[in-house]
């Protein structure tokens, strides 16, 4: 098992040492002097080499990136163009709304997805399943934005049990944070929880057609216990993998729904830095993402591990 | 009292009857083997004692465990029997564990989940049965997961699992189909112990008479669910009164009669051929192991010679059969066909391709399922430079289909339509289109049924004397190579141990491993066939 987990951690650290090197060199790429665009297109020849300088656009390439890669490594990512503040400031800020956001997310679509998909595999083909079914099919269908302005209308406009939008900080509370956190939590989840309950039953379904469920059915166990005892374990390999995608994609991808509720989230921070050509700030959350996307399959990884004694001996 | 009783017993699944008023029983420290051909409803009577029919399904009749009727049980009262009072070892151990836990685990829940004894006896007894099925705690501890183990070996498990509570009945289905036969043989020998032990009653599926016509006190044959003839095993092997039951016997003990095999004349020539797969590291700075599947095999194959390939499962025979085909390259050694190698630099020679075929063991996996049949035989078409077409290639389809006992209408029908047997055919004519110099039959009759599987050597043998075929027969089943060749290599550990022709290897084997394999092997009894 350590030797596994030891393995995963190599392949990790040369993913992230691959990924920091293609993003840098598609940030170099891209068209647009940050400098002439800050200072606007009459500025003086001297003032513009002066803020090259400043900024550190002036030495080599490779000067350039070990300079970005050192700095981040003691949590130093440079300077905002636009802004003038700390880039790791910038992110800091944001990560304490996405992060949170997207843990919680995932954590309602998993509660709503494995009782959802247990439930639909353990009745295939009856009513229950066609309901389970059918209720995934519109959650993967209907945009999850429209769902954000649904749960607007009804649960802020009319019941007024939470805010319509905005985010009130972690200061006042962890449960005014969460209770703020909560609409955009369950717009992102539902959409995720259609999939993953869809993952979960059909996973359920192969491993209930398999001999051992048989085998253990002649032990006498009923149907509820070899679904609980034998099969479900041995579906969440699937399901594991859709979990590492989904977190990673609640992470950077809900910009749509901190838009509709206005929070001042990551994904709305890269948005705006491209528009701004903020260089720094992107290349920073793009190394950023990419780091959590490659330490969540890291986790995912582990996971596997644990859930099958067959990945455990084969390295 | 008997033990099992089955009387009436009708069962219909969606509408479609299965089995149509069986009569069985079995008695304590009896063993009763139910024997047939696929389909005949001989599993789906094992599980109806067990009631875990599929959906749908509708049975009529009575099923007594001692005196109780189970077919009006409640469905957790049968929870509380199955596991307690009948165990169930199935066909498959590869797939019967659940590979996430551990067989410690698997054995104690048969115990726990009957509430039978608190959790240190559980594991005690857990210990206890997998001693007497032959996993010592020392040597296999609770804790080794399932794919750690060999099939034979799961095989044991699952026997552990059925037996931890001392059932009275035990049902085995086809317990040791999957298994080597030195293998199978031990299974056999613990089961039998086991009855013994335990005084428990046996029912045993198997369609192997020969293992039948070993263990069983009383053998009950089935057809199309439906029981034609039972009765004690050794009034039933010397009496048989049913024709059914006759031809089955005659089918498992099939022989033909090859034509003899012309001058020696070098075709296939394997010489010192290695073949080695790397294994994963142990740790990242060591070297990588390898694990040697075929190890310095050499023979030679004749023209019109057909020779025979025998060995267990891993002793490297299906490695040494794709390497012939040119399928896999080989570490070092040569093998040449008419005298040209089969691998030039890094490819396939294509040149000496074509002029070899084969047919594989699956009859349902090996045909791709959109195409029609005149398209699937013509497949090897493609190996040669200048393919027939029009009437010509038209004339070769029905010729083949004609040649195999097809009909020449079959060419536009699809796979699905035919039966397991006659795809087999289909499986020689495909082969035999392109009239190859050697034919390679890779367990080409084992998935079949006895009678079916008759009738296909009965093919070979036609065929022998038709086309002058030069094949390499690769099996398992010692009997069916016995008929069919004319030589046989036994081969073990990716070693040829012992090679020689066929009758004089069969009765007088010098390598020990070899007196071992044939030992093992169940045999028919002698029967007198009377004409009825």
């Amino acid at each position: 098992m350590l030797r596994y987990a030891l393995k995963r951690l190599i392949s990790l650290l040369i993913s992230l040492a691959v990924a920091s090197v293609v993003i840098f060199a598609v940030i170099e790429v891209a068209p647009g002097d940050p400098a002439s665009f800050m200072l606007g297109v009459n500025a003086q020849e001297d003032t513009l080499a002066a803020l090259r300088a400043e900024l550190g656009l002036n030495g080599s390439k490779v000067h350039r990136y070990l300079n970005w890669v050192g700095g981040m490594l003691v949590g130093d990512f440079g300077t905002s163009y636009t802004y003038r503040t700390p880039v790791s400031q910038m992110i800091a800020d944001r990560l304490w709304v996405s992060l949170p956001l997207a843990l919680y997310a995932l954590t309602l679509s998993t509660l709503i997805a494995f009782p959802a998909g247990i439930y639909a595999a353990a009745r295939r083909g009856k009513p229950g399943d066609l309901a389970v079914m059918g209720a995934t099919q519109l959650g993967i269908a209907v945009p999850n934005f429209w769902f954000a302005m649904m749960l607007v209308l009804i649960f802020a406009i009319n019941l007024r049990w939470f805010n319509a939008g905005g985010f009130v900080g972690w200061g006042n509370g962890v449960w005014a944070g969460l209770h703020s956190l909560t609409l955009p939590a369950i717009a992102l989840a539902l959409p995720q929880a259609a999939i993953l309950a869809r993952v979960m039953r059909s996973a359920l379904l192969d491993i209930l057609g398999e001999d051992f469920m048989r085998t253990a059915r002649a032990k006498g166990l009923s149907r509820r216990q070899a679904l609980w005892r034998h099969g479900v374990r041995n579906a969440l390999i699937p399901v594991l993998t859709i979990i590492g995608l989904q977190f990673s994609f609640l992470l950077a991808g809900s910009i749509i729904i901190e838009q509709v509720f206005y929070l001042p989230g990551l994904g709305r921070l890269v948005f705006q830095a491209i528009s701004a050509r903020d260089l720094i700030v992107v290349e920073s959350v793009v190394m950023l993402l990419v780091f959590a996307v490659i330490t969540v399959n890291f986790l995912v990884d582990l996971a596997y591990a644990a859930v099958d004694p067959r990945l455990r001996s084969r390295t | 009292m008997s033990l099992l009783r089955i009387k009436d017993l009708s069962l219909s699944i969606h509408g479609t009857s299965i089995l149509k008023q069986i009569d069985l029983s079995i008695d304590h420290g009896q063993i009763v083997a139910v024997t047939g051909e696929s389909g005949s409803g001989k599993s789906m009577t094992a599980l109806a004692v067990m009631q875990l029919l599929p959906n749908g399904a509708e049975v009529d009749g009575t099923v007594q465990l001692e005196g109780e009727d189970l077919l009006i049980r409640s469905e957790a009262e049968m929870c509380a029997l199955r596991g307690a009072s009948i165990g169930m070892v199935f066909q498959e151990p590869m797939t019967a564990l659940n590979p996430v836990k551990t067989i410690g685990d698997q054995v104690m829940e048969t115990i726990l989940i009957h509430k039978a004894m608190p959790l240190a006896q559980a594991r005690a007894r857990a210990e206890e049965v997998l001693t007497r099925v032959g996993l010592p705690a020392d040597r296999f501890p609770l804790s080794r997961y399932p794919h750690e183990l060999s099939g034979g070996q799961r095989q044991r498990v699952v026997i552990a699992m059925a037996i931890a509570l001392r059932p009275k009945l035990l049902i085995a289905d086809e317990p040791t189909t999957a298994l080597d036969v030195t293998t199978q043989a031990q299974i056999l020998d613990l089961l039998k112990g086991l009855v013994r032990e335990y005084d428990m009653g046996l029912l045993m599926i198997t369609h192997d008479l020969a293992v039948v016509a070993d263990m069983a006190d009383q053998i009950t044959v089935m057809r199309h669910g439906e029981v034609v003839e039972s009765g004690a095993t050794s009034y039933l092997l010397h009496n048989m009164q049913h024709p059914y039951t006759r031809m089955l016997f005659e089918a498992s003990g099939h022989q033909v009669t090859l034509p003899k095999p012309p001058q020696p004349q070098p075709l296939l020539e394997v010489s010192q051929v290695v073949r080695e797969y790397r294994l994963p590291r142990k740790g990242l700075f060591d070297r990588p192991r390898h694990h040697r599947a075929v190890d310095g095999v050499s023979f030679t194959l004749n023209r019109g010679e057909r020779l025979g390939l025998v060995g267990e499962s891993g002793c490297g025979k299906s490695t040494l059969t794709r390497a012939i085909l040119g399928l896999e390259e080989v570490q070092s050694g040569q093998i040449r066909l008419d005298a040209q190698p089969v691998f030039t630099g890094h490819k396939p020679n294509l040149a000496v391709r074509r002029k070899m075929q084969v047919v594989f063991q699956d009859p349902f996996g090996s045909f791709n399922p959109r195409h029609r049949v005149a398209r699937l035989i013509t497949e090897p078409f493609h190996l040669l430079d200048t393919p027939p077409t029009g009437s010509d290639r038209q004339d070769r389809i029905a010729e083949m289909l004609t040649a195999v006992g097809l009909s020449p209408d079959d060419s536009g029908k699809y796979i699905h339509e035919f039966s397991g047997g006659q795809r087999q055919r289909i499986a020689i004519a495909r082969a035999l289109i392109i009239r190859p110099e050697l034919i390679l039959f890779d367990e080409a009759v084992s998935a079949l049924d006895v009678s079916v599987r008759a009738q296909i050597l009965d093919l070979l043998a036609e065929l022998c004397e038709a086309y002058d075929l030069t094949y390499l027969f690769i099996s398992h089943d010692l009997s069916v190579v016995r008929t069919v060749t004319d030589r046989v290599l036994v081969m073990r550990s990716g070693q040829i141990v012992e090679q020689g022709e066929t009758d004089k290897v069969f009765e007088a084997p010098q390598h020990p491993y070899t007196q071992t394999l044939i030992a093992a092997a169940p045999r028919l009894p002698e029967i007198e066939m009377i004409s009825a």
